[in-house]
Formats: structure tokens, sequence, C-alpha cells
């Protein structure tokens, strides 16, 4: 499966990139409206001065005279420490203050303030100009009076107002992209809760999701739940399947093997007897193959999911010993079952098709009138079984390989089998993360020993 | 024992009736299960071997159905045991099963264990001179006295005391009492035969000897 961007966390990036993006815009606005705030309260206090100077002109002895009052200037201190300027004109001949302060324009109209930002001697500066008539004698004079002053106090003021909006905005984006994950997780809770309801479910509950669930999830459950039906119908033709063909398979073989035990009894020649003995023994050798091959089949089959209900071993094994007592009883053989509480976590029908095969050996392999002794207990954090025989053993070859597919023994002479008894139990130990060992006993004589080994529920 | 044998392939359940008679047993034969069910009603059985797949239906569904009712031992035959939980859950309503092909030596096994279980039944006991020869059980009972024998023993006495007086040979004997996936030779009957005359001293029954032919039970 290849993992696309999650969900939950594409969500919260584009809430997150939205907040980011609503943050900048409110910071730049804030500038700007605390800039243009500034800009307008040093015009205003320029106007005054401006004002307050031409307030003073007066005429004296046919002169334009000024009288520089303090206040004009104290009231633009009140802005920061910038420096100020000024020109006072009479008809365009300057009457006091800077020569070289000149607006690109003068104002046209007495009365009106006009304002000016121009470059001056090496800074930027602001500059309001009035002008006033004023009567020199019997002439009236345009008089022009200018004060500018440089803008540095409102550029840290307005820097200062912009770093507090930034500030503001980053923990309104901080905030915005926090709830935008909680938003996000929040959206995506019943999603998580019907993965979780699905993925806490047996192997073989395949019962269709029934939780309430948001419009936006019922196309997903719905084609889950056919799904799943889907997979419920073709498991149950599959096993259909195996039990019709098993029945088509044994049925006559069970035919033939009747016929022959009857022709058997009544036919007298020893030469047919042999041969009917033959066919019996390869009825049962057949037989046995499939049922062995059919019991791979649902190892492999069940084994892909396993289901992990807790078991008590010690159950499982009195439950397959009975079923093949009358089998060992009529080669006057004994179970001598030896067992503790030894709970696991597997699959019962599995562990009784493993069990059922190592028994089945124990069976075949061993002499008439012997003991085969089964030991189940819990040993450390595992469950053992230990089935031992008094057969003649595994022979001398080496014994590692006889769980390989159709490999057996080199001393199995003379008895009916397949070769995938301890393969079935072998794969069905692995499945449950367990072992099958073999050892041939020698202390005790001859016999063989299966040692299967499972974690401890 | 009165048997009910329900199975669909006629081949096969004739061969078992023919196999199950030479025992010394009565079959009755029903092929589907309604005619199963007439049978039930018409007479009582010491057991029931069922098929699974019948042609009116599944014969664990029709035992799940009877078994509130029904006293009888039942032995499924099947083709396997079990595929999945789903196929094997019905088989709690029958006392043990048997896959088929079956050995009549392991088929009659089955039946003596799951009438042991059941508590067995009386009128399967044999009379050997003064003592009672109980099959089921294992034992022959004489003046209060209980000899307890073993599987192959019973085995054997049993056809012996199902034809007395009759020749049985060492061939037929051998097929009787094992299976055929073991290579057993005559030698084997010799050795059983030996410990059951041990067995029945006490009791009064001798087998004897017929040189060249085989043996024959005297009580």
């Amino acid at each position: 499966m290849t993992q696309t961007l999650s969900i939950g966390r594409r969500l919260t990036l584009l809430l997150a990139a939205i907040a980011a993006l609503l943050a900048l815009l409110s910071w730049g606005m804030v500038s700007s409206f605390s800039g243009q705030a500034a800009a307008r309260t040093q015009d205003n206090v320029l106007a005054a001065s401006v004002a307050t100077i031409a307030e003073t002109l007066r005429s004296e002895q046919g002169m334009v005279r000024l009288e520089l009052p303090y206040s004009a200037f104290a009231m633009l201190g009140a802005i920061g420490e910038d420096r100020v300027f000024y020109r006072v004109s009479v008809a365009g001949e300057t009457l006091t203050g800077y020569d070289d302060l000149r607006g690109r324009h003068t104002p046209e109209s007495p009365g009106v303030v006009l304002f000016d930002t121009l470059d001056y001697r090496g800074e930027t500066v602001r500059m309001a100009s009035v002008s006033r008539v004023v009567l020199a004698g019997l002439e009236s004079v345009p008089v022009t009076v200018s004060v500018a002053q440089t803008r540095n106090g409102i550029a840290a003021v307005t820097a200062g107002l912009s770093r507090t909006a930034a500030f503001l905005s980053v923990a309104l984006f901080l905030l915005a992209a926090a709830l935008s994950a909680i938003a996000a997780r929040a959206s995506l809770r019943p999603l998580n809760e019907i993965a979780q309801s699905v993925s806490r479910r047996g192997p073989s509950d395949l019962r269709p999701i029934r939780r309430p669930a948001p419009s936006e999830l019922a196309p997903l459950i719905t084609s889950l739940n056919r799904l799943m039906d889907r997979l419920g119908q073709s498991i149950r033709r599959s096993e259909d399947f195996i039990t019709e063909a098993a029945h088509r398979v044994r049925t006559p073989l069970a035919t033939v093997r009747a016929q022959a035990e009857i022709a058997l009894h009544t036919v007298t020649g020893e030469e047919e007897k042999k041969s009917l003995r033959r066919v019996i023994r390869a009825v049962d050798e057949s037989s046995r193959s499939a049922s062995q091959l059919l019991d791979h089949a649902t190892v492999a089959f069940r084994a892909e999911d396993l289901e992990r209900k807790e078991l008590d071993m010690s159950d499982l094994t009195k439950a397959v010993v009975k079923s093949l007592s009358p089998t060992a009883e009529m080669k006057d053989i004994t179970f001598a079952l030896d067992d503790a509480p030894a709970l696991i976590r597997g699959d019962a029908i599995l562990l009784q098709t493993a069990l059922r095969n190592v028994l089945d050996n124990a069976i075949k392999y061993s002499p008439p009138d012997t003991t085969v002794r089964i030991h189940v207990q819990p040993v450390g954090n595992t469950v053992q079984v230990e089935v031992c025989d008094q057969g003649k053993g595994l022979g001398l070859g080496p014994v590692g390989h006889l769980t390989e597919r159709f490999r057996r023994g080199d001393n199995v002479e003379g008895v009916v089998g397949s070769g995938l008894g301890l393969t079935i139990a072998d794969e069905v130990m692995r499945a449950h993360d367990g072992s099958l060992a073999l050892r041939n006993l020698v202390e005790r004589g001859t016999g063989t020993c299966v040692l299967l080994v499972l974690p401890l529920a | 024992m009165r048997f009910l044998l329900v199975e669909d392939n006629l081949e096969l359940a004739e061969a078992v009736v023919k196999r199950l008679g030479l025992d010394g047993h009565a079959v009755d034969h029903a092929d589907t299960l309604a005619m199963a069910d007439d049978c039930l009603a018409a007479a009582d059985y010491d057991l029931i071997l069922l098929d699974v797949m019948l042609p009116d239906g599944d014969g664990r569904e029709f035992l799940a159905r009877k078994r509130a009712t029904l006293e009888t031992p039942v032995i499924v035959l099947t083709a396997r045991s079990q595929v999945s939980d789903r196929v094997g859950a019905l088989d709690q309503g029958a006392d043990d099963y048997i896959t088929k092909p079956f050995d009549f030596t392991e088929l009659e096994a089955r039946c003596r264990a799951v009438l042991r279980r059941r508590g067995g039944s009386a009128r399967n006991d044999f009379k050997l001179g003064d003592a009672v020869f109980d099959p089921n059980a294992g034992t022959i009972v004489q003046a209060g006295q209980t000899i307890d024998l073993r599987n192959r023993e019973i085995r054997l006495l049993e056809v012996f005391a199902r034809y007395p007086g009759q020749i049985l040979s060492k061939s037929q004997l051998l097929d009787r009492l094992f299976t055929h996936d073991a290579e057993v030779t005559e030698n084997a009957i010799e050795v059983y035969v030996g410990r059951l005359r041990k067995k029945l001293d006490t009791v009064g029954v001798r087998i004897e000897t017929v040189r060249g032919l085989g043996y024959r039970i005297c009580a």
C-alpha cells in the first residue's frame, strides 16, 4: 500500500496556511493604518505650528515683522527627537529661517495649509506651508510660512506598532494552527473509530459493520460490507468445495475398501487373498494421502490469517487422545496422558490437526502392546507437548529433514504413509510461533519423541 | 447388535450391511433421511451409522434436530473430520465419527468404545458355559468373579463366541482382528490364542486346535 499524506495532516496544513494568510493580511493592515495615523498626527501638529507662526505676523512701519513663538516649536517636540526647519518668506524673499527650505509648490489661496514631503539635507521631511496676506504700509504682501520636520519619530512609532501587530499576528497564527490540528483530529475521529472496530475483529468475523457513521463514510462502509460479504461467500464456497471434493473421492474409496474386505472373507485362495490385501492397502494409502493433502490445504488456508483464541492445550490433547483411542486399542496400544493446564493462543482446528497427525504417526510406528506417552506441561514461558512411542525410532539417518514434504524415514518399510504428517504438524507449529523437534530415544531402549513447543498465552 | 445405516451410496451400503452381517450384526439400511425417520419410528437400534451428505439434507442437521429425543448413540460417517468451525460444529451431537474409507475392525472398535461410554447394552452378552462374556465391557463374569480381557483378546473371543463349534482358520481370524495397514503374520494369531487360553483356563472354556484347519471354541 502506498501511503499518501494523511488526511489529518493535509487538513491541518491547509487550515494553518489559511490562518497564516489571514495573519499576514491583518499584520499588513494594522501596520498601514498605524503608519497613516502617525502621519496624520504629524500633519496636524505641523499645521498647528504654521498657523501659530502665521498668527504672530504683523506689519510695523511698512515692514513685515515676526516674533517666533516658542510654543510653535515646542508642540513639534512632542512627537520625538526630530529636527525642525522653518522659513518665513515675504513675497519670495526669505525673512527668517532656512533659505534653502523651499517647497515645490507655493500655497495659492491664503489660509489653506499645504503639505508636502520632500528630501531636505539628506533626510525626508514633511513640510506644512501656509500663506497669509499682510498689510505692510499701503501694500498687501503675501507671506509664506513653512515648517518642516524629519520623519524619524513617526517612522519609529510606525515600526513599533508594526512590531506589536506582527507579534499579535504570530500568536494568532499559532493559536489557529493548534485549533486546526484539533479540528482535523475531531473530524477524523469517526474514521478512526471504524478502522479500530474493524481491526479489533477476529479473522473469521466477516459480519457487516453496523456502527453509526457520518454520511461521507457511508459509501466506504457499504463497499467494505459488500467486500466482506463476498469474502465470506468465497470462504464458505471453498470450505464447501473441500468437503464436497473429499466426499466425492472418499465415498467410492470406501465402497472399494468395503467390497474388498467382504471378498477377503469369502475367497479361500491364498493368492487371491494376497491381492485383495494389496487392494485394501492401496486404498488406505490413497485415502490417507488424500486426507493429509486436505489437512495440508486446511493448514495453509487457515494459517494465512490465524485465529488466536485462548485454549488449554491439555483439553485439546485429551480430545484428540479420546478420538484416536479406538484406533490405538486395535493394536493394544495404550495412551498414557500426563497433563497439566497449559494455556496458549491459537487455532483449535489447526492444533488438533497437528496433534492428530503426531499421534497417528505414533500409533502407526508403534508395535502392538506398547504405550505411547504424552506429556503436556508449561515449561518457562512455553507449553510443551511431548509424544514418545516405543517404536523402532527414526533410523540412523538424519532426523531434521523428516518434516519436509513427502519425506519419510529410512526404516518405514511396510507402513502405509504419505510423508506429510510431520510436515503438517511442523507448519501448524510455525504458524503459532512454535517449533517441532524430533529425537530418537536411546536411553530407554528404542522409540521416537516428538516435541511440540508453543508460546504460553 | 442392531444397526441403522443411513447412507445414500448403495454399493457402499450393501458392502457395509454384508460385512457387519458377517460379524453377526443386523443392519437396516436407509438411503434418505426420510426413510431413516421411518426406521427410527419402527425399531430400536443399538447404534446409528449416519452419513453426512444425503440427497434430502445434511446428516448433521438431521442429528441436531433428532438429538433431543434420540437416545441411541450415533457415529457419523464423514469424508473429512473438520475443515472449519462451521463444518465441524454440528458434529457435537454425534458420539464419534469415522472417516471414510473405514476399516471394519476400526468401526467395530469405535462402536464398542461408544457403547462402553454409554453404559453398554446387555443383549450383546454371550453365554460361554456358566460364564457370561460382555464384549462391550471386555469382561467375563463367572460366579461373581470377573476376568478382564485386553482389546484384541475381546475381539478374538467375540469371533469365537459368535460361531460356537465352528472351525475358524488363522487367515479368517487375521482378517477380523487386524487392520490391513500392518504386516502381521499368522503367528500373531497363535500368540493371541495362547493368551486367551490362559485367561479362559479358570472359566472352563477351551479353544481347540484343529490341525491344519484352524481353531474352534468348546464351552
